[in-house]
C-alpha cells in the first residue's frame, strides 16, 4: 500500500521550497549578474555553499542554530510558540538553503547569457533595476527560470540527509518519501521500497523531461 | 527682425551646451578630453580604438569617469569630484550603437513604446507612429524584431531613443547597416525634427564622409586625444589631404 500521506507531505516541501526559492534567487541572481564589486564573488561563493557542503552537515548546522542551544533558535521557539527544528517549517527552511545553489546557478547563467546591449539600451530608456529584471532578464531567460524551479522542486523531492538531521521521522509532518524509503528498507520491505523508489523515479523523470521539452526548439534541434 | 533673429541666435549657443572634461583609464587605455560641444550636430570622428565609444558611454551614463565632469545645459550629469552622478536614463540622454539592440521578446511598437511608460495609452501609440514615421519605417509596426534587415532594425532603434524625446542624442556609427543614400536620405529626416525639438547629437564615426554629410562641428579623436576641433573644412584637412592623395596616386 502506498504512503500517500508521505507522497502529499513531500510534494508540499518541495512545492514550498520552490516557490520560496525563486522569489528569493531571482533577485540575488540579478543582484550577482548586474552589480559591480570583486566582493559580489565571495556572496556567489556562499549562495553555492550548500552544493558541496555534506547534507548531514548542513542539517547539523541547521539543528543546533534552530534548536533551543542558540538565542536565534530560541528567539525563533518564541515567535512561533513552537521549535522550528522536528517541524514541517523548519524542513521548509532546510530544503531553502540546500537546494538554493540549484535555482541560483541556472538563473546566473541564464542572466548573463542576455547580450549587454539589450541591458544598456533598457538602462538608456530610463528602466530602472526591478523593470530591467522583470522585462528584460526574466522573459529573455524564461528556460533558466523553468530548469531552476524544476531543479529545485527534485532537489527538495530527493533530500534525505538534512530532512533526517533536522526533522527527523514524524509521519504527516516531516517524513517525506526518502526517510520512509530508508525505513522500508531498514524493514527488509523490499516491495513497499521498491514502490516508493519507482515514485522518486518517475518523478524525476516527468519533471526532468518537462525541461528538456521547453529546451527543445520547436522542429527539433537545428543541426 | 535680424536683431530678433541675432538675440534668438545666442540664446540658443547659449542653452545648447555639452561641457565635458573627463578621464579615464582601463588598462593600457586613456582617455583624457576636455571641450565644450555647443553645435546643434557634432560628429566625432577618429580611428577605431580612439576612444569615441567610450566617449559616448560616459556622456550616456553607462559608464563612470576616474576624474572629470559633464553637464548639460548647466545640469550637472557628472562631477566626480562632488560624487555626482545621475544614471543613464536620468539624463534625458540616448544612446543609439551600430548594434540596434532591439528587445527580441517585443514587437517593434513595444520596442519604441519602451521608453513610453509614464505616458497613457493613446499618448503612447501616436508617438510610436509619429517616431516610426519620421524614420520611414512605419511599415514595419506589428513586425518581430528577429524578421527586420540590419537597415530596418537600426531604424526602428532610433525611432526607440527619439520616442522619449530627449535633449541630447548620441549616435555610435548608427547608420553602419544602411548605404550611403539611404543613410543621407535619413539624415536629412532627422535634422529639421532635431532642430524642432532642440535635440543636440553627438555622432561618432570612422568614416570621413559622414563628417562632412552636416554642416557639424567635428571633434577629431585620437589615441584618447582631441587633436583638433572645428567646422569639418579645418578639422579634418589632414584626413582630407590623405583620402586627396590616395584618390590621385591611384
Amino acid at each position: 500500500m502506498m504512503d500517500w500521506q508521505a507522497f502529499t507531505l513531500t510534494l508540499r516541501l518541495a512545492a514550498a521550497t520552490t516557490v520560496i526559492l525563486l522569489a528569493m534567487a531571482v533577485p540575488l541572481a540579478a543582484w550577482l549578474v548586474l552589480g559591480r564589486g570583486r566582493w559580489l564573488a565571495w556572496i556567489e561563493a556562499v549562495a553555492a555553499l550548500p552544493l558541496v557542503l555534506p547534507p548531514t552537515v548542513l542539517g547539523f548546522f541547521l539543528l543546533v542554530l534552530l534548536g533551543p542551544r542558540t538565542a536565534f533558535g530560541r528567539g525563533i521557539a518564541a515567535l512561533l510558540g513552537h521549535p522550528l527544528a522536528f517541524s514541517f517549517a523548519g524542513l521548509v527552511v532546510g530544503s531553502v538553503i540546500y537546494s538554493l545553489p540549484f535555482a541560483v546557478q541556472p538563473l546566473v547563467a541564464g542572466f548573463a547569457a542576455v547580450e549587454p546591449e539589450l541591458l544598456d539600451a533598457a538602462r538608456v530608456l530610463g528602466a530602472g533595476r526591478v523593470r530591467i529584471v522583470g522585462a528584460i532578464l526574466l522573459p529573455l531567460a524564461r528556460r533558466s527560470v523553468l530548469t531552476a524551479a524544476v531543479l529545485s522542486f527534485l532537489h527538495t523531492v530527493g533530500e534525505f540527509g538534512v530532512v533526517l538531521m533536522l526533522g527527523g521521522d514524524i509521519p504527516g509532518s516531516t517524513r517525506t518519501l526518502s526517510i520512509l524509503l530508508y525505513n522500508q528498507v531498514e524493514n527488509f520491505d523490499y516491495a513497499a521500497a521498491n514502490r516508493t523508489a519507482a515514485v522518486l523515479v518517475v518523478c524525476s523523470v516527468i519533471a526532468l523531461g518537462a525541461i528538456y521539452l521547453g529546451n527543445r526548439p520547436r522542429g527539433g534541434r537545428p543541426a | 527682425m535680424l536683431w530678433a533673429r541675432f538675440i534668438w541666435a545666442i540664446a540658443r549657443e547659449e542653452a545648447d551646451l555639452l561641457e565635458l572634461n573627463v578621464e579615464m583609464r582601463r588598462g593600457g587605455f586613456h582617455l583624457r578630453v576636455e571641450c565644450r560641444l555647443a553645435s546643434e550636430w557634432t560628429v566625432v570622428f577618429g580611428p577605431s580604438g580612439a576612444g569615441k565609444s567610450t566617449l559616448l558611454r560616459l556622456l550616456a551614463g553607462l559608464d563612470r569617469p576616474d576624474r572629470g565632469q559633464i553637464a548639460l545645459d548647466d545640469h550637472v550629469l557628472t562631477d566626480t569630484g562632488a560624487g555626482v552622478f545621475l544614471p543613464a536614463g536620468k539624463r534625458k540622454t540616448v544612446l543609439v550603437a551600430q548594434h540596434p539592440a532591439l528587445f527580441p521578446h517585443l514587437s517593434v511598437t513595444a520596442n519604441v513604446a519602451f521608453g513610453l511608460k509614464h505616458l497613457s495609452q493613446d499618448e503612447r501609440a501616436a508617438r510610436v507612429r509619429g517616431m516610426l514615421e519620421l524614420v520611414d519605417a512605419e511599415a514595419l509596426v506589428e513586425r518581430e524584431p528577429r524578421s527586420l534587415s540590419g537597415g530596418e532594425a537600426q531604424r526602428v532603434a532610433l525611432a526607440r531613443a527619439l520616442a522619449v524625446e530627449p535633449r541630447l542624442l548620441l549616435l555610435d556609427e548608427p547608420f553602419a547597416a544602411l548605404d550611403g543614400p539611404a543613410s543621407d536620405e535619413l539624415l536629412q529626416r532627422l535634422l529639421p525634427w532635431l532642430r524642432a525639438k532642440n535635440v543636440q547629437a553627438v555622432m561618432v564615426t570612422h568614416d570621413a564622409t559622414d563628417a562632412y554629410a552636416t554642416r557639424a562641428e567635428v571633434a577629431l579623436l585620437r589615441e584618447g586625444r582631441l587633436a583638433a576641433m572645428g567646422p569639418a573644412s579645418t578639422a579634418l584637412s589632414e584626413e582630407r589631404n590623405r583620402i586627396l592623395g590616395r584618390l590621385e596616386s591611384s
